[in-house]
């Protein structure tokens, strides 16, 4: 049982009217992995993570998150994001709510835990992100840093089995980005299973169990870091290195 | 760009200064005007169209203020009771008031009662003004209102507990303005909130009754939907059955009401960035709490100003209801001038009642401006 996928994508295809944007994406995380996923803009890196949890629905294929398959009954849906924890590139914190409201907001209402527990469990993640002095602040009084540590605990907060991540630390600049990869790098060495769509390589290279490298819908490449950087298999790929690396 | 930015704080040295030097100037008494004279300059004569415009609205205070005050204060006559004083004096008869103010602020409620009415109201405005408070926002709230509903009815109606049954027929003025436009006003917040959020589904069924309902009640006005609740409802009703006319007016300003405050919410809807709709998800809330504890509470700070633009216009659009017969405020106002002597000082019978209304409307403007302060304060991106 052990070797069974956490998430399983068995060819999944996804249109936008008529534009063909996954093209029979395969993709198994066992629990515990780490995989991170690149690729060039418009690839189809964030439709592939947001297919995950249902922010956008697939016409074909199967998705099987932890022996639940995705169908559009709520009940299915309802059940897999309650075991995925999302962060996304702009943060979405709700700007009106204080910090700590932010991350009991979930637990209150969806796991009807108490609010005495609820705010126990938000302070204790907000220490391992290192800001629980700023929890009775509103987001926009946050540094972008900040603020994405904030929306990594309150994804935490509701004890996820897997975390999705889309480009975590593309809106920061660049003295944040640190701050929010030591994070992920200790969630990672906790035994997370973590999808990550993210261009920093080196952290890819420290955490990452595999890479996948997609472009215009497809999975061109998958492979262990140490291969993929070393020795990738595809033109394209290489291509993609060279740029990204080069800078 | 530049240029500007690089003055303003010389400007506010300038402000800041200018006072001090005439203080060092013209110790004691030229202070004051110093100050004076340099102010006027800065706020009133500092360009040539400044001046023209200092000029002729000075040219029109002088035309119409000293009139105005000799009209309303110098030549009034304040109390006595008799419309022939008025006549002598020649100018404002606020003695009309003092004579007319049961009649107009209770209409037709019997006259020994009126304390019932006025309990009523301060009970009712209590409640409002404790309602005005977010600290107080909560379900309590919601209790409170049942209790104050059920003794203002008891109040008004009375018929048990030692009150003399008064149908309400009979209710008038400020208390029936009052009702109609807070009822009006509380009951088609949420109706709109609905309306607003149905137009916004995804469910075609739905979105198309939200969609035609709104359409068809904007394309109607007021007066056509009062009138209607009070003629043409009837006709459809089985013989035997009637709903009190009261209530069908205070039924239609709900609905019609609605209509257009949804609008109002919807505006603040459509400006919420789609990734709280998605974090909301993400995190498992479902629709009704996605919807109640996020999208909304930042939706509706966002259309403060519209929303309470709405409230304003409902609280004076219940005036309309002269056509169906009900005696509100403005109603009451035109009916004390039927008492043929005073007849001649409608415009001071029209005054006060447009008074009354502007303390309200202003205060609900006011308390838009404070609230839209407060519920930022700290959110601010
Ligand atoms: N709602 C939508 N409707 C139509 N097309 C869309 C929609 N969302 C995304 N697309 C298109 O789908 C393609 C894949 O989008 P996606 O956001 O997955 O790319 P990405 O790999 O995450 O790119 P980036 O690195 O810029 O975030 C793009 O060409 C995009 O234009
Ligand atoms: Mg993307």
């Amino acid at each position: 049982m052990a070797n069974d996928p956490v998430i399983l994508l068995d060819k999944v295809n996804k249109w936008y009217g008529e534009f063909h944007v996954l093209k029979d994406i395969d993709l198994a995380v066992g629990k515990g992995e780490k995989v991170v996923i690149c690729g060039p803009s418009g690839s189809g890196k964030s439709t592939v993570i947001r297919c995950i949890n249902r922010l956008e629905e697939h016409q074909r294929g199967r998705i099987v998150v932890d022996g639940v398959e995705l169908t559009s009954d709520i009940r299915s849906i309802d059940a897999i994001r309650r075991k995925v924890g999302m962060v996304f590139q702009s943060f979405n914190l709700f700007p009106h709510l204080t910090v700590i409201e932010n991350l009991t907001l979930a637990p209150l209402w969806v796991k009807k835990t108490p609010l005495k527990q609820a705010q126990e469990t938000a302070m204790r993640y907000l220490e391992r992100v290192k800001i629980p002095e700023q929890a009775h602040k509103y987001p926009g009084q946050l540094s972008g840093g900040q603020q994405q540590r904030v929306a990594i605990a309150r994804a935490l907060c509701l004890k996820p089995d897997i975390m999705l991540f889309d480009e975590p630390t593309s809106a920061l600049d660049p003295e944040m980005i640190k701050e929010v990869l030591d994070v992920m790098v200790e969630l990672a060495g906790e035994g997370m299973t973590m999808v990550c769509v993210t261009h920093e390589m080196g952290f890819a290279r420290t955490v990452a169990d595999s890479m996948v490298f997609m472009a215009e819908g497809v999975i061109v490449e998958k492979a262990p870091p140490k291969e993929f950087f070393a020795a990738p298999k595809s033109e394209r790929t290489r291509q993609f290195l060279s740029q990204i690396i080069g800078h | 760009m530049s240029a500007p930015i690089e003055q303003s704080p010389g400007e506010i040295a300038a402000h800041v200064e200018e006072p001090m030097r005439a203080t060092l100037a013209a110790p004691r008494r030229g202070r004051g005007a110093a100050a004076l004279l340099g102010w006027t300059r800065r706020n009133l004569f500092s360009s040539v169209p400044n001046t023209i415009l200092t000029l002729v609205a000075l040219a029109l205070l002088v035309w119409f203020l000293p009139p105005l005050i000799n009209w309303a204060l110098v030549k009034a006559t304040w109390t006595g009771g008799d419309p022939k004083l008025c006549r002598e004096a020649g100018g404002a008869c606020w003695a009309l008031i003092e004579t007319k103010h049961r009649f107009i602020l209770f209409g037709l409620y019997p006259h020994d009662q009126h304390w019932r009415p006025l309990v009523a109201m301060a009970i009712f405005l209590s409640a409002i003004a404790a309602s005005c408070d977010p600290r107080f926002w909560n379900w309590r709230l919601a209790g409170i209102w049942a209790v104050v509903l059920a003794v203002g009815g008891w109040l008004m109606w009375g018929g048990f507990l030692g009150l003399a049954y008064v149908e309400n027929a009979r209710w008038g003025g400020l208390p029936l303005t009052l009702i109609l436009a807070t009822l009006g006003i509380v009951l088609a917040f949420p109706l709109s909130i609905l309306l607003a959020l149905g137009r916004r589904s995804d469910l075609p069924a739905i979105r198309a009754v939200c969609v035609g309902y709104i359409e068809i009640v904007r394309g109607v006005p007021l007066v056509s939907v009062l009138f209607m609740a009070s003629i043409m409802f009837p006709l459809f009703l089985p013989e035997g059955l009637t709903i009190d006319k009261l209530l069908r007016a205070q039924v239609g300003i709900i609905l019609f009401t609605a209509a257009y405050l949804a609008e109002a919410v919807r505006g603040g809807l459509a400006a919420i960035p789609k990734g709280q709709y998605e974090a909301a998800d993400a995190m498992g809330l479902g629709y009704w709490q996605k919807m109640g504890l996020v999208i909304l509470p930042q939706a509706l700070r966002l259309v403060i100003p519209p929303i309470v633009n709405q409230f304003i216009s409902c609280f004076k659009d219940t005036s309309l209801v002269i056509i169906i017969g009900l005696y509100d405020l403005l109603t009451t106002a035109k009916t004390a001038l039927t008492d043929p002597p005073w007849r001649p000082f409608y415009v001071e019978s029209y005054v006060f009642a447009g008074l009354v209304y502007f303390g309200f409307c202003f205060f609900m403007s006011r308390y838009s401006q404070y609230l839209e302060r407060r519920l930022n304060a700290g959110t601010r991106r």
